[in-house]
């Protein structure tokens, strides 16, 4: 419950004297403050700075330490107060929560020390208020990152059992571990620049007979050249089947581009081989040549700027296709206007529109080659407004991928472009928590059997624990229910006692609507009465804690059976109890016996095919309604009850 | 000046009207906020945003006089208030807020709001401290005879001094609301009306349709169950 608003907690049960007149029932008993006095101020001395706050705003979370019997462990005697070695700045943000009911993170402050003050105070960081809590996240992400990333760093330490393969793999992927992996780092890169200089020089001029025009070196040194290139495939193509063979995932190896360009960059060499010298095929020979320089590409394992650049290119890739697009419109629509606009010069190059094209590219760069130029006056108008809007078109994106590039670079790709919606998931599940923390923290202690009438008063609850309870149980189920808790649990019992109906779950109330209304069906009652023997005998001691308030409200005598009968599949039907609240240290004796309960719940639920509410849960399809069965009349309507669901 | 808003809450912002009349309602307290308050307000200018109203309730002397809560409950449920709402009224849409919170499963606006209208003595849509401890004075503190006036009053919407069907069904229904749908046995369309005339029977002695106070009064006081119940709360504070 909000600390803001357990101030109104005495109000709202003040206030429930106006039901009394009205209810049929008598009332519970309410819960009395046996430690009642009046409230005084505490000293909390931190670290020697004294904070001073009464002891009812410390008693507002009791599952933390302030708030609970822990606190006694650090009271000090002499100066009758309560001494924590620990930092006074970050115990103010603490003290705040317990006053105002939020818990801020400052700014200034480290999130680990904070995480720290938290974890020791008995706060859980989730109900951060939401003017702080994405600062808080980001932070922690941040911090975790820079562990992850020292974590790597010292990763280099070689770990014992490592086979063959994995340190060849671990060598070709940290060039740095070994003497060995630097030798081939190198080696290769030395072939890499021997073979792409190759390429080069291949085609320069260099040397002419006298009688002969001047050849380029590659067809007057034919042999050395070959011979070149076949040492430098051969490097390569060793290097490519010895990562293959040392990478964990060959399939997804294969997929990878770094190893699609060292395909690449070796294979037309092989098809060279493997191809005859004939004419009909060498103008292909000499395109296949071209992709030769891909072998430049190889050079992005040994830089890293490269490959961010790469990287940068494709999460660029929308703002690339919007500069394409645009242009692309731009060039159609001033390509026109010029072909038209020139179409009445004579002797204008401007012969069609796909031929303006390539003036508007030209203009619109701002190169300007000068090989087509506007003659008419038109013509000159539309050229300058399209190298002028040429200007603008071009310059708009390219910032956006530059600033894109400076990010990743800094940022060393370590951005997560999906945090927002993991942040706003989060977040609303922290608002579930919270809503629904109070409501269930009530049902946990209904159903432990805490709003007993008449066993209230009782300190230590002894009679209501199952055979199970222990000492130790007891204590856990005190120390649950606070003073605060047991007075509005008892303020929501006394509501159900004027009105006559009980709270319940809300996967519990579509459970037992569905076992209901399987009571009307007379035919399925023999699968139903086998499971009553395993129900019965794992959920006994249930029921021994919750026939008395059933016999207690139930009004209809004659359906008394069937609703304890819907009441043992309700307690044997309930799933896990949701651990969200923070006051509900009860739970411990709930798994228990719920673990047997859990295999066989969920067996009478297989059974189900019947209408089912269309709210959340997917069960088995609409079957026809129900036969009317005349014996029952007090039980709803299934079929009137789905749509009054449904319309919800 | 904005006041900071606390956590659950914004406290009102009253109109330049309603900024004057709470002036003459509390003529013996000290108003020194209020002139402040005043000066920032614009009176041709209504989409401005107004001023928060600060209201100081009477001094624990007078408050001890018309209450039978000793100095320090007075003390320990100001505080409580204050924290809530530090600009001193609690208007009907705060109530409304803070009173649903304890009933997360159910739907408690309606029963808010006659509640508010019982505890809103003087009708002026807003409850100052004094309206709010006086009322609880009377339901925690008072004779069972103050308990179950206090209860006809807020029967009786119109305060016309009966209640009559249609009152207590409305009462009723706002009663169910705060159930919510998640109840067993479900909630039947009828049954706030069945209440209604079990209600009825029991407490219209001259069947005439309606409920006066002195029926209402000597039927509770013959009923064990609503004699005991209205002792239930006495030690609250």
């Amino acid at each position: 419950m909000a600390a803001g608003v357990a101030a109104w907690l005495p109000f709202a049960r003040a206030a429930a004297i106006g039901w009394m007149p009205v209810a049929n029932l008598p009332m519970p008993v309410a819960p009395t403050n046996k430690t009642k006095h009046q409230d005084e101020l505490i000293i909390l001395n931190v670290s020697g700075r004294r904070f001073q706050t009464w002891r009812n705003t410390l008693d507002r979370y009791p599952d933390t330490l302030l708030g609970s019997s822990e606190k006694e462990f650090f009271f000090n005697e002499e100066t009758r107060e309560y001494f924590f070695d620990r930092d006074p700045d970050v115990f103010r943000s603490i003290l705040n929560f317990y006053r105002t009911g939020k818990l801020h993170y400052p700014r200034y402050e480290c999130i680990s020390a904070y995480d720290e003050e938290l974890a020791f105070f008995g706060i859980i960081p989730e109900i951060i208020s939401d003017c702080c809590y994405e600062e808080y996240k980001d932070r922690k992400r941040e911090n975790m990152e820079r562990l992850m990333d020292d974590l790597e760093d010292n990763k280099d330490s070689k770990l014992p059992n490592m086979t063959f393969r994995e340190t060849m793999w671990r060598a070709f992927e940290n060039p740095h571990t070994s003497t060995m992996a630097l030798v081939f780092y190198y080696v290769t890169g030395f072939f890499i620049a021997i073979s792409v200089i190759t390429n080069v020089v291949e085609t320069v001029p260099c040397g002419s007979m006298p009688n002969q025009r001047d050849i380029p070196c590659g067809e007057r040194y034919t042999e050395a050249f070959f011979c070149m290139d076949t040492a430098c495939v051969m490097i390569f193509t060793v290097e490519y089947l010895m990562r293959l063979f040392a990478a964990p995932s060959r399939y997804r190896f294969m997929r990878s581009v770094m190893s699609i360009i060292d395909v690449v960059a070796i294979l037309p060499y092989y098809i060279g081989l493997v191809m005859t010298n004939n004419e009909d095929v060498s103008g292909a020979f000499v395109t296949l040549r071209v992709f030769r320089v891909f072998r430049i590409f190889k050079f992005s394992r040994h830089s890293q700027g490269l490959r961010i650049l790469g990287y940068t290119l494709k999460s660029c890739a929308s703002e690339l296709g919007f500069l394409l697009f645009s242009l692309t419109m731009a060039i159609i629509i001033f390509a026109t206007v010029m072909f038209y606009a020139e179409k009445g010069s004579s002797s204008s190059k401007f012969t069609s529109i796909p031929a303006s094209f390539w003036y508007t590219i030209v203009t619109m760069t701002t190169l300007g080659y000068g090989d087509m130029v506007p003659k008419t006056i038109a013509g000159k108008i539309f050229g300058s407004i399209c190298s002028l809007s040429g200007v603008l078109v071009i310059a708009l994106p390219v910032p956006v991928i530059v600033s894109n590039f400076s990010r990743i670079y800094h940022q060393n790709q370590r951005a997560d472009k999906r945090r927002a919606q993991k942040v706003q998931k989060a977040r609303l599940a922290r608002m579930r928590i919270s809503k629904s923390g109070s409501s269930t923290a009530c049902l946990h202690s209904k159903r432990n059997g805490l709003n007993q009438s008449l066993e209230l008063t009782l300190p230590y609850y002894k009679m209501k624990l199952s055979p199970q309870g222990s000492l130790e149980e007891d204590q856990q189920m005190k120390k649950a229910t606070s003073l605060l808790e047991s007075q509005h649990h008892h303020l929501l019992h006394c509501l159900e006692k004027t009105t006559n109906h009980e709270f319940v779950d809300e996967r519990l109330y579509e459970q037992g609507y569905l076992q209901t209304a399987l009571q009307n069906f007379p035919s399925r009652s023999p699968s139903l009465s086998s499971e009553e023997g395993i129900t019965g005998t794992c959920c006994s001691r249930r029921t021994k804690k919750n026939t008395q308030p059933l016999s207690a409200t139930h009004t209809h005598s004659h359906t008394h059976n069937l609703q304890e009968l819907s009441a043992l599949h309700i307690q044997c039907g309930e799933q896990q109890p949701l651990n969200t609240s923070r006051s509900s240290l009860n739970l411990m004796s709930d798994e228990s016996g719920s673990l047997n309960c859990k295999s066989s719940g969920l067996v009478t639920t297989a059974i189900i095919s019947i209408p089912t509410p269309p709210s959340n849960n997917s069960r088995a399809s609409p079957d026809a309604p129900p036969p009317p069965n005349p014996d029952a009349p007090p039980l709803p309507n299934p079929g009137t009850d789905v749509v009054k669901i449904s319309a919800l | 000046m904005l006041y900071p808003f606390p956590s659950l809450l914004s406290c009102p912002v009253l109109s330049e009207t309603q900024l004057i009349s709470v002036t003459h309602l509390f003529p013996g307290a000290p108003l020194p906020s209020l002139p402040h308050a005043l000066s920032l307000t614009d009176s041709t200018d209504s989409d401005l945003e107004l001023a928060m109203v600060r209201h100081q309730p009477e001094g624990l002397e007078q408050l001890q006089a018309q209450t039978k809560f000793t100095r320090k409950e007075l003390q320990s449920l100001y505080r409580g208030f204050k924290n809530e709402c530090p600009s001193g009224l609690v208007d009907e849409e705060t109530f409304k807020l803070i009173y649903s919170q304890f009933f997360p499963q159910g739907d408690a606006t309606t029963y808010a709001h006659f509640l508010f209208n019982a505890f809103d003595m003087d009708r002026n849509g807003s409850i100052r401290f004094e309206d709010f401890v006086i009322g609880l004075s009377v339901l925690l503190r008072g004779s069972v005879t103050e308990k179950l006036r206090w209860a006809f009053n807020l029967y009786d919407i119109n305060k016309d001094g009966y209640i009559t069907k249609e009152e207590m069904l409305a009462i009723m229904k706002s009663i169910y609301d705060m159930m919510g749908r998640y109840t067993f046995p479900s909630v039947k369309d009828d049954a706030a009306l069945e209440h209604v005339e079990k209600f009825f029977q029991k407490m219209d002695r001259n069947r005439d349709g309606v409920v006066t106070i002195d029926e209402f009064i000597e039927t509770c006081q013959t009923d064990e169950n609503i004699m005991s119940s209205m002792q239930l709360f006495e030690n609250v504070i």
